[in-house]
């Protein structure tokens, strides 16, 4: 068929306007679809698009507070936050987990411990676009390594971040406690809003105690970020609310002064205000350094601590349950006299031993051949055995529990001092209940001098004292002097609920008080030797421990007992007599006698409390000059 | 031929002005500004789409200018040229896919470039676009219309042959384009509604068909998330999530030019290629689409309006079936970013950034010039 061939014109025109007409009712068929989708995207759904928008670019990060600083009473800086470069990376924008772990680890040092950490987290239910962190402490090489291979590693985020820092390192690790990462369990009962950025909680000690008012409160922003997680702009932002400042009754010069005089032992010192309750030193040596745990501890470094014979991580202070021995005496005296079991004048012959009912069992005194006649001022100032063997054989467990307790013994008597064990001051109850057996009188001949079931721990002595100084007021024991902020006091100390020891006579206070003044200035007290050349007068009470029994009869030397088993000792006191200002408990462990070891540590204390600091900021300065 | 001018003078003289400047030139200048004015607008929104980025701007803007020159150039020759020239086109055009099929380069695994020495590269495929339709009405309108069926099987081989190599490029989106192009020469040319309904019902058997012997995974997968999006949001069904939110989030009114967030902060993908619309309809809102949607109806129009009114067969069916490939592109691309079709690379014409199809856009456009100003004389 050849072009040009007749065709008609007319009609294939007139077909073809046809067609032409059905594709423009084609076109504009369609067009009406595409316009009624997009109606229905942009005006019917307009509403639900605009959100899911929004929340495509504006995330909600939460901004943690930080921490409040902890002072000592001088206004010394004791625990404050110091900035830190860590790695952190936020799942949701990884490519390749697996891949991106690896590349980190040839470019930083990551232990294995920090990636199965963070390798966990990672598991755990947790906000989406939450920053986890992988490693922590970054130097300033790592730092640049990482900015040089930023661009590969996405998700991979140097995030600086205020960490807990204590200054004093190993001199406040017990006294204060620290922060360390939170775990699982804590993960469980925290407020998951509160805690949203925070990746540290107080773990122990003050840090744990006041955890809530030392937090603060969380703040918000909401920031735009663009498709890769890049944070573009903050749209709206509320500020966290930081933490409580807080001033401790700890003074860091005698903090000092107490590590340093058990240099190369194990014990511990606590020291207290009687007047407050504050707690200005509380020494549990060796310590160690809390910073280690702040971030993380290795296992090894762990190991190492964990293992040592001498037990840095055990706080003696607060959980060293040890045999008050002779300390006990002075309070026993008061219970005696006041209790009407013994009259003030009274006294009995000691022969170096006692015997219940004449015969029998013969329980010694540390003094061979004995005391002779003793009344009981003598009995405290020269630690006689026999007078309170008997005088507690007569008084009783039930009195002497009685009079105890109210010296806090038995209890937790302290504020807001975390992990603080209660000890044991043995009952005609307890007994039954723990050992299913009835109190007999050789308990009683052990409890006189602090010895068979009888623990207290160095704050419970240290406690006693300061009640004993205060002729039987109470001032519980607390860390807390001062909170900055509008928070008041009272608002965050727990109120105290221990009322005045009573007692039938109060001059019974002044028998038992001089009776430790004369342990302490007495020409035949104990503890006379350290307390020479004083410009005060103090009161005292030295004490040892048995660290294992010694049969009937049996005899030891002292040097042949290893040095892990000789006697703990332990001595407690206060000064000035008339106007007490300091109350300290001291333990040296495996130390021998108190009157040797333990009382000059708390002389040392003595003088520096009351002289050697600086008049001004010593606290006493005042009554020193007046005293004796 | 007389008794043909004879028809032809009295439908002209009565719709048409005497001779002006454009028709010596042989430009449109009713297409011509409307054609300007969507470049224009387009630039605006590339411009936001973009990123802001000036450079993105000033080389599209150098891609208009270039296709411009070709419409320029195509629309000063004689219609008659392109029906002489048909079977030589189509020769070379077949020619050069199969060479793409041996020799061809590509990236993402699809092989559509040829690079010949001594000529820029250049997709066979896009030349199909102009060239299928031009073989399509020259051997449809050699014969009777209302077309035989033997004609319109022959007809059907002829643009099937072209088609099947791209789609093995694969390259679907330029497939249903070419392959829509020579269909549309069919349908105008007067296919019977019969066999119309027979072919739709075949298509209704092959579909299937189709699914599990042609489509390849990825195609599959593309079909898949535009019935689920939510099945696989940061995979497949991310873009098509990322289009509609960023459509419905404009609202009404829009969120201002350069102020679409979903563009902005790269929410949305490949925003100033494919999913261009996406980003109009952010910043501008309904009212930028409507006013979009109008423009291009107008150039519809007007393309067709020279279809009906060309002087032969071979230039209506040709200006008809140009027209309608202008349309497909617009409804496959807006219906696959604001989620009613399967994502299938075209894109949004004479507004998406990218060179090959504003050239051969511009050259139809300039085919549809030549049909209309290159017109025999008119005689009393």
């Amino acid at each position: 068929m050849a072009w040009g061939e007749f065709k008609d014109i007319a009609a294939e025109r007139r077909l073809f306007q046809r067609r032409a007409l059905v594709m423009l009712g084609l076109v504009v068929l369609l067009f009406f679809i595409l316009i009624g989708r997009f109606y229905q995207l942009q005006v019917i759904e307009h509403e639900t698009y605009t959100t899911i928008s929004d929340r495509n670019r504006v995330q909600v990060q939460s901004v943690p507070p930080t921490r409040g600083l902890i002072y000592d009473r001088n206004g010394v800086l004791i625990a404050e936050n110091r900035p830190v470069f860590s790695v952190t990376l936020v799942p949701e924008r990884v490519d390749d987990m697996g891949r991106t772990l690896a590349r980190l680890g040839e470019l930083l040092a990551i232990s294995a411990e920090d990636m199965e950490h963070f390798n966990r987290r990672l598991r755990e239910p947790r906000r989406p676009f939450q920053e986890l962190p992988l490693h922590y402490d970054l130097t300033e090489e790592e730092i640049a390594s990482l900015a040089v291979h930023r661009h590969e590693l996405p998700g991979v985020e140097v995030s600086a971040e205020l960490v807990r820092h204590y200054p004093f390192g190993e001199l406040n690790a017990h006294a204060l406690g620290y922060v360390g990462r939170i775990n699982r369990e804590e993960l469980q009962k925290i407020d998951p809003v509160n805690y949203a950025g925070t990746n540290y909680i107080g773990k122990s000690g003050v840090e744990r105690v006041y955890e809530d008012e030392l937090h603060g409160r969380v703040g918000y922003e909401h920031v735009e970020t663009n498709a890769r997680g890049r944070t573009l702009r903050v749209l709206e932002r509320e500020n966290p609310v930081p933490g409580e400042d807080l001033v401790l009754h700890l003074d860091m010069r005698l903090q000092k002064k107490a590590f340093e005089l058990l240099e190369g032992r194990r014990g511990a010192i606590v020291a207290i205000e009687p007047e407050t309750g504050g707690i200005i030193a509380l020494a549990s040596v060796p310590g160690f350094d809390a910073n280690l745990f702040v971030t993380g501890i290795g296992v090894e470094a762990y190991r190492e601590l964990s293992e040592s014979y001498d037990k840095p991580l055990f706080n003696r202070a607060l959980r060293g349950q040890y045999p008050p021995g002779s300390t006990i005496k002075p309070m026993l005296l008061l219970a005696g006299v006041d209790s009407g079991t013994f009259t003030r004048d009274y006294t009995i012959w000691d022969p170096g031993y006692f015997q219940l009912g004449g015969a029998g069992r013969r329980y010694r005194d540390w003094k061979r051949g004995g005391h002779g006649w003793v009344d009981g001022t003598k009995a405290v100032a020269q630690s006689c055995d026999i007078y309170f063997y008997e005088l507690g054989v007569e008084m009783g467990v039930d009195v002497m529990h009685e009079y105890l307790s109210d010296f806090g013994f038995g209890a937790v008597a302290a504020l807001d001092v975390g992990g603080a064990l209660p000890g044991l001051l043995p009952s005609r109850d307890w007994k039954r209940g723990a050992r299913n057996e009835p109190w007999y009188p050789g308990d009683s001949v052990n409890m006189s001098i602090g010895q068979g079931f009888f623990l207290a721990t160095p704050l419970q002595l240290a406690t006693a004292t300061a009640v004993m100084a205060n002729r039987g007021e109470w001032a519980q024991p607390r860390m807390l002097r001062d909170i900055a902020g509008d928070t008041e006091l009272t608002d965050v100390l727990q109120p105290e609920y221990l009322d005045k020891v009573s007692v039938r006579n109060p001059d019974n206070w002044k028998y038992a008080v001089d009776s430790m003044e004369k342990v302490m200035h007495g020409e035949r007290g104990t503890a006379r030797a350290a307390a020479v050349g004083a410009e005060y007068r103090m009161a005292g009470k030295t004490g040892t421990a048995q660290v294992f029994s010694l049969a009937e009869d049996e005899e030891y030397e002292e040097e042949e007992v290893r040095e892990r088993l000789r006697d703990h000792a332990l001595f407690i006191g206060f000064a000035p007599v008339d106007d007490p200002q300091i109350a300290v408990a001291v333990i040296v462990e495996n130390g021998g006698s108190g009157s040797g070891t333990a009382a000059p540590v708390a002389r040392a204390m003595f003088d520096a409390w009351l002289t050697d600091f600086s008049p001004e900021q010593s606290v006493i300065s005042q009554s020193r000059r007046t005293a004796p | 031929m007389m008794g043909r001018s004879g028809v032809v003078d009295a439908t002209s003289s009565r719709l048409h002005r005497p001779q002006s400047i454009w028709h010596s030139v042989h430009l449109d200048p009713v297409l011509l500004l409307l054609l300007l004015l969507l470049c224009a607008g387009g630039l605006f929104v590339l411009y936001s789409g973009a990123d802001a980025s000036v450079q993105a701007v000033k080389s599209q803007a150098i891609r208009f200018a270039v296709a411009l020159v070709a419409m320029v150039v195509f629309a000063q020759l004689d219609p008659s040229v392109y029906r002489r020239w048909a079977p030589w086109l189509y020769a070379a055009g077949l020619a050069g896919l199969v060479a793409v099929l041996l020799v061809g380069v590509g990236a993402k695994g699809a092989q559509r470039w040829l690079d010949l020495p001594g000529l820029p590269r250049f997709q066979p495929s896009e030349i199909m676009k102009l060239v299928v339709p031009i073989m399509a009405a020259w051997y449809m309108s050699r014969h009777y219309l209302p077309p035989k069926f033997r004609h319109v099987a022959v007809c059907l081989g002829l643009v099937l042959v072209p088609m099947a190599l791209i789609i093995n490029q694969p390259d679907l989106g330029t497939a249903l384009l070419v392959g829509g192009a020579g269909m549309f020469v069919v349908f105008f040319a007067g296919l019977s509604w019969r066999l119309i309904t027979g072919f739709v019902a075949l298509l209704g058997v092959a579909a299937p068909l189709m699914w599990f012997f042609v489509l390849r995974e990825y195609q599959k997968q593309r079909v898949l998330t535009l019935l689920d999006p939510q099945s696989d949001p940061l995979g497949a069904g991310w873009n098509i999530i990322q289009s509609t939110t960023a459509i419905g989030s404009g609202g009404l009114s829009g969120k201002g030019w350069l102020q679409g967030t979903q563009s902005h902060l790269e929410f949305l993908p490949e925003s100033h290629t494919d999913f261009i619309v996406a980003v109009l309809a952010e910043e501008f809102g309904f009212i930028g689409l409507l006013i979009l949607l109008a423009v291009y109806f107008l150039i519809i129009l007007r393309c067709l309006y020279i279809a009906v009114n060309a002087q032969d067969s071979f230039s209506r069916l040709l200006a008809g079936a140009l027209t309608m490939t202008f349309f497909v592109y617009i409804v496959v691309n807006i219906g696959m970013v604001s989620g009613l079709l399967p994502v299938v690379g075209v894109p949004l014409p004479l507004v998406s950034y990218g060179g090959t199809s504003i050239v051969t856009l511009m050259s139809a456009f300039g085919v549809l010039m030549a049909i209309h100003t290159h017109r025999r004389m008119i005689t009393a």
